[in-house]
């Protein structure tokens, strides 16, 4: 057991599975000789060698096709894009390619790419480096969609999207890469080794894909959040006195609608937070879902919180962020007595 | 003087109404192209993405470097491979007049690119075709009664009736599943012989798109991947002139081969006449053994022409001269090599209508077969829960719930 921030967390996990697998492979822009832009794959190629851990191309789609031609001569690549920004040059071959290719060839041929990609907000990237895409790809028929909040998760995560023979679309919000983040900027940074989702086993384990966790049990209403949102939610609910229940998706899909689902039907309130616009959400699928199974449970509407349906922008990066006051104003209204 | 820019529009040669136009086809005289060493540096062959590599001459001989020299039984199964293409795509052709089949697209014209190639490779060697290479199914001994039932989408069906007619894959002939979406496979087959790389595998990777589609960023992904890592890959764009109703020059070819775009990414490029069976087999003979010495990939130029309509959505009398096809330079791939079998001999016109009606007999009697395994429209129909089935390895529990939801909906019926 290690303290392990999430980028460490993730490195260990391709170490991990590249010396267990000989068939891993590792590509992406930068990801070889430097380690990364965010330094995951650091070490990786100087230990393993140029012929599994490859520097590409600036061309995504190119990646993307590379690996699926790999994988279906039996490698299991992990393809990094570097920033989730970038990924639309290989949205194509990920939709029409990656996702159906089992389907369309009836099982006969099939592609177990990993496609990992730092998202989110929160580093001052502007419009081009804070994007999170999610809902673009749960929406795809065929693509496992998984994003972790913690290192821990990183990596069980992680080693199971390479271990899954269904292509798996791997966010990482790049805001908590180095430690877990409340919305609140100007606060001195927090490591992850003082949370306990930072104590990383050192070998090998995974965290199941298509499972929800509840990160903190409460009966006051259900927070249904994922990625860097579960922090933020948890220190608002924290400072509004709630007793929430506050569960991290963890996988878009395969969605485990029954641990959500059981939850708001037993606390009546939900409120759902990510950091994505709003419109068409991912969000937008929670709440369908959540008031389908559970309409006669509700006590109050289901509310969303989510960054404001406009390009992210460089200079209101704050107001942009769906931070405390937002979570909070959402929390107060569900929680107001019928 | 001012000059002013004025934006070029490349002309198509010839619309309904005009004679045939092929002045603008560069031509080489059979056997005067030079043949490389398969070491050769890119610099150093850069002319043939220019010219032309062709073998039969006007008198039906071979000549030249590039005769691949291949003796008269392996001439007659190529013949016949090519003409069981023929035949296949004429029956399912007039199938889909008759409204048993939803599409079909034909290979008329083509049938030496598939057919050459396909007995040119190794069987481990994996190939990422597009629509128009039956050929290569043909070639690789793929029964054509499966080729009619993923045609009509019946119970034997290798797609489980998710794909559009010819959207063929066989994994164990190690033919790739056709996409649809054109230029995808070109960059996945490289990705694939980068693996074939990484293992050390000895076989190599084949890809074909049509020169339309190398328009797509697929195409100079694919150039571009194989350049870099040296890919044991074959790279071929099959220019038959015509993108649905847009000619070639619209694609780019107006001024520079396609074949022309290799060198320009360090690859070599190769122009042969798609319509000669000998030249075909000669570069893709070159191209393999080049791959697979270790000196990177190829990029072939075949240039033929698509005699059939696009597909049978398509009317080309729309577009193009009726006529077009006669007046075309390089004739018909199956003509050319029984012409050259005549001569060398080793057939004749009553040994061609007799193979022919053999053909034509096994293609009514598949189709026979194939139709008692169901129709699209006629029993027995495949069960439409293998909707549900391989979206993922395993059905997740949202699949479940819709699949029994559909159970519902059909027992309530």
């Amino acid at each position: 057991m290690a303290q392990r921030n999430m980028i460490h967390a993730l490195n260990s996990a391709m170490d991990i599975m590249l010396g267990r697998d000989p068939s891993v492979v590792v590509l992406g822009e930068d990801v070889g000789y430097f380690g990364g832009v965010f330094r995951c794959t650091e070490g990786l190629q100087r230990k393993y060698g140029e012929h599994r851990v490859l520097d590409t191309p600036i061309a995504e789609g190119g990646i993307i096709a590379a690996a699926i031609g790999m994988a279906v001569n039996g490698l299991r690549p992990v393809a990094e894009i570097q920033f989730a920004d970038y990924i639309y040059p290989g949205y194509d071959q990920i939709v029409s390619e990656l996702a159906r290719l089992r389907y369309r060839s009836a099982g006969e041929f099939f592609a177990p790419v990993t496609v990992r990609t730092p998202s989110g907000g929160g580093i001052r990237g502007g419009q081009t480096h804070s994007q999170s895409p999610e809902a673009l790809f749960a929406h795809v028929a065929g693509l496992k969609v998984v994003m972790p909040s913690n290192p821990y998760d990183a990596k069980g995560l992680l080693i199971a999207s390479i271990e899954d023979d269904d292509p798996v679309i791997f966010f990482e919000p790049k805001r908590i890469y180095n430690g877990p983040f409340d919305g609140e900027p100007d606060k001195p940074a927090v490591p992850w080794s003082a949370h306990p989702k930072g104590e990383v086993p050192d070998g090998h384990y995974t965290v199941p894909i298509g499972k929800a966790e509840i990160v903190r049990s409460g009966n006051d209403l259900t927070i249904v959040t994922y990625g860097t949102m579960v922090h933020v939610s948890e220190a608002t609910a924290r400072k509004l006195g709630l007793d929430a229940e506050i569960i991290d998706v963890r996988t878009m899909v395969p969605l485990d609608s029954d641990t959500i689902c059981s939850s708001v039907a037993r606390t009546g309130r939900c409120v759902i937070v990510h950091e994505a616009t709003r419109f068409a959400g991912f969000g937008a699928e929670l709440s369908a879902t959540i008031q389908e199974e559970c309409f006669w449970n509700l006590q109050a509407p289901i509310m969303r919180v989510a960054g404001w349906d406009t390009p992210y922008p460089h200079a209101f990066e704050w107001e942009y962020f769906p931070g405390q006051a937002r979570v909070a104003k959402a929390l107060k209204t569900v929680m107001e007595p019928a | 003087m001012v000059t002013k820019s004025r934006l070029h529009v490349p002309k198509t040669p010839a619309r309904p109404g005009d004679a045939p136009d092929f002045s603008y086809l560069e031509l080489s005289a059979a056997g005067v192209v030079k043949r490389p060493e398969t070491s050769a540096r890119v610099r150093d062959m850069q002319s043939l993405s220019d010219e032309l590599v062709r073998v039969l001459d006007d008198k039906h001989q071979p000549v030249g470097p590039w005769n691949p020299r291949l003796d008269s039984p392996e001439l007659q199964i190529a013949l016949r491979h090519m003409l069981l293409t023929r035949v296949f795509d004429d029956r399912l052709q007039r199938i889909q007049r008759s409204g048993k089949i939803s599409f079909y697209m034909r290979s008329l014209g083509e049938e030496a690119v598939s057919v050459a190639m396909a007995m040119a490779l190794q069987p481990g060697d994996m190939l990422f075709p597009s629509y128009r290479n039956q050929g290569l199914h043909v070639v690789r001994g793929r029964p054509i009664v499966d080729l009619m039932c993923q045609c009509l989408s019946n119970t034997r069906d290798m797609c489980k009736g998710r794909q559009l007619p010819v959207m063929y894959h066989w994994r164990e002939g190690r033919i790739f599943s056709i996409s649809g979406n054109l230029a995808t496979q070109f960059p996945q087959a490289v990705g694939w012989a980068m693996a074939a790389a990484i293992k050390g595998q000895d076989d190599i990777a084949v890809s074909w798109l049509g020169e339309g589609s190398s328009a797509e960023a697929d195409f100079h992904h694919a150039l571009l991947f194989a350049s870099v890592y040296k890919a044991p890959v074959i790279l071929n764009v099959v220019n038959n002139q015509w993108a649905i109703s847009t000619f070639q020059g619209h694609a780019g070819g107006e001024r520079r081969s396609f074949a022309a775009r290799g060198p320009g990414y360090g690859i070599a490029g190769l122009r042969v006449d798609g319509n000669d069976f000998l030249a075909v087999y000669a570069v893709t003979q070159w191209a393999a053994e080049r791959a697979r010495t270790g000196h990177g990939p190829t990029l072939i130029e075949h240039v033929t022409y698509r005699a059939a309509a696009h597909s049978t959505s398509d009317d080309p009398a729309r577009y193009r001269p009726k006529e077009d096809y006669q007046g075309w330079p390089l004739g018909d791939p199956i003509e050319r090599l029984k012409g050259h079998l005549i001569a060398l001999g080793e057939w004749s016109e009553e040994r061609h209508a007799a193979l022919t009606a053999e053909l034509e007999a096994h293609v009514a009697a598949s189709w026979k077969e194939a139709v008692s395994h169901g129709t699209l429209t006629e029993p027995p129909r495949l069960d439409p829960h293998l909707m549900f089935e391989d979206v993922f390895k395993e059905m997740p529990p949202h699949l479940r719930k819709q699949e029994a939801e559909l159970r519902a909906e059909l027992e309530r019926g």
